[in-house]
């Protein structure tokens, strides 16, 4: 018998072939570049077809050649550590904030349709909303910035939250409870790991708002001591330099995909390993 | 006409009671529209028997597992579980994705308030109990039907309960699997002497295992017949003593079935010709 059951564990679990990581990380990035490329050369294209002046619409060559020439000044990286620094201070408290209040909201049904379309309504008020309120109640300072970066992102982490905990097969919940789970142990073992995959979108789906928020913020909040991308784009323009605008907004782009990437990751990481993905 | 399923009076005696079940009745719902899932079922389990619940569809039989579980209240009668600990096994392994074979097994020790350096020997000792003792660090989605249940059964194992509960925990799988763990649960069950209450649809898998089978009546469930397996053990589900049993629970719960047909006063009539 036990021969028999090994034998059909064996037949059972015929190997797939597993591609190799760098097969792997090359069939991700191969689209990428060529979106890229793309992009570049319409870009380009736009430039050639004599649309805008060149003083307006530089092409990438001239981007990418300013910004080499930004990548060696000091001023750029203070500029970088002032965003990133508001970034993480102001998404830091709104994935705080947003996980405790979708912890709290989700426990209960009532209470979760009660908040669940006032979060959404939240989540889908465009956070440059805030700013007049922000900057009247707390000047033009670094707090208004947060305050609204905060605002931006947490209904979208609260939200993921919500979500996964809503998405918990029921048999799994009543599997933990039949194991002697009960309250914050439930939590601890069941629903919050059960959840993990939505929360992680909601994690970044706060980042993308968090981002935003921060830009416009920046834009509209310059503080003299405190130089910042967003800050540089407004200079940029003031002084119609639409090379650096741009080579500036590069950085902001690729800011953002780079910590998006970074989310991608991880979820493909834990979809992975339950099983979830195709490969 | 509802049966007081009881085990053998000197088995019980020798043994002593796992669980009572007293008049216990379940309905969902309430006044006009309430649906009677239970009628007054009435059984009691020796400790180390293994007892199967044979029933159609709609026979309240996961009602009643639910009931023993504690996961719900019955509406009247007595549930005589004093401090019994059951352990559920479901049609789906219900594992934590999350978690490795290992760690599903080590989350229900640690519940149960063992100690972590003991958590991982007892979960290897389960798993290999089970024979997948190779397969502990491998996370449920990459193992097959059969071996998830088996994970199910040492997790469940791991509770330490006085019963346990399986509702049709083969269903899902084919034939050869199934009846290979058909021995495996015989061999644990007699080594470990547990007590199981088996639910299935299937009156073979049902005289394969039990001790006793008890057949359920539909809407409302109740136990409606009572039959002793007194075949050796180990017994195969393709022998002809095992297929002449089963064929009289069939009969049996057909005739069930076809009252459903002629009684049932809400349900449309048939107008074409019978075909």
């Amino acid at each position: 018998m036990n021969r028999e059951l090994a034998g059909l564990d064996a037949l059972d679990l015929a190997a797939a072939p597993r591609r190799s990581r760098a097969a792997r990380a090359w069939s991700a990035a191969w689209p990428a570049l060529g979106a890229a490329a793309i992009s570049l050369a319409a870009w380009q294209l736009v430039v050639l077809s004599g649309w805008q002046p060149d003083y307006l619409l530089p092409g990438p060559p001239a981007v990418f050649r300013r910004l080499a020439d930004d990548v060696r000044q000091p001023a750029f990286y203070a500029a970088l550590a002032v965003t990133l620094e508001r970034a993480i201070v102001g998404y830091g408290l709104a994935v705080a904030g947003g996980a405790l209040v979708g912890a709290v909201v989700a426990r209960s049904r009532p209470l979760r349709r009660a908040c669940g379309s006032l979060i959404t309504g939240l989540q889908s008020m465009p956070s440059i909303a805030w700013f007049p309120l922000a900057i009247l109640v707390f000047g033009l300072s670094e707090t208004a910035i947060v305050f609204v970066v905060v605002l931006g992102a947490a209904p979208a982490v609260a939200n993921g939250l919500i979500n996964g905990i809503d998405n918990i097969p029921p048999l799994l919940l009543r599997s933990g409870r039949m194991m002697g789970a009960r309250g914050i142990w439930l939590y601890r073992h069941v629903v919050l790991p059960a959840s993990l995959p939505a929360f992680l979108g909601g994690l970044k789906q706060g980042w993308a708002f968090a981002w935003r928020s921060l830009m416009a913020g920046e834009l509209l909040v310059i503080l003299g001591n405190r130089p910042s991308l967003g800050a540089r784009l407004q200079f940029a323009r003031e002084f119609s330099d639409a090379v650096g605008l741009l080579a500036t907004m590069l950085v902001i782009l690729v800011m953002g995909m780079i910590v998006n990437g970074l989310f991608d990751l991880g979820e493909h990481e834990v979809r992975a390993r339950r099983g979830l993905t195709g490969d | 006409m509802s049966v007081q399923a009881l085990p053998d009076l000197a088995l019980l005696e020798q043994r002593g009671t796992a669980v009572r079940v007293e008049d216990v009745s379940m309905a969902f719902g309430q006044g006009q529209s309430a649906i009677l899932a239970l009628h007054r079922v009435s059984l009691e389990l020796a400790r180390g028997e293994f007892v199967c619940l044979v029933g159609a569809s709609g026979s309240g039989k996961s009602t009643l597992l639910n009931l023993l579980a504690g996961l719900e209240q019955p509406t009247a009668g007595q549930i005589d579980s004093g401090a019994v600990r059951c352990a559920l096994i479901f049609q789906e392994a219900a594992l934590f994705p999350w978690l490795t074979a290992a760690g599903n097994v080590e989350l229900a020790l640690r519940l149960r308030g063992v100690p972590r350096r003991e958590r991982r020997l007892r979960a290897l000792e389960l798993l290999e109990l089970v024979r997948l003792d190779g397969f502990a660090q491998r996370r449920p989605h990459e193992l097959s039907g059969g071996m998830r249940q088996r994970v199910a059964l040492a997790r469940a194992l791991a509770q330490e309960a006085d019963i346990l509960l399986m509702d049709e925990p083969f269903g899902a799988l084919d034939a050869i699997t199934r009846d290979l763990l058909h021995d495996e649960l015989e061999t644990i069950w007699s080594e470990r002497s547990l007590t199981i209450l088996f639910v299935t649809h299937n009156p073979r898998e049902a005289v394969r295992l039990g001790d006793r089978v008890l057949v359920f009546t539909s809407r409302p469930g109740s136990v409606a017949a009572e039959v002793q397996v007194t075949l050796n053990r180990p017994r195969r589900t393709d022998s002809a003593e095992v297929a002449t049993l089963a064929a009289e629970i069939s009969d049996r719960l057909r005739s069930e079935v076809r009252a459903h047909g002629l009684s049932h006063p809400t349900k449309p009539r048939f107008r074409g010709r019978p075909c």
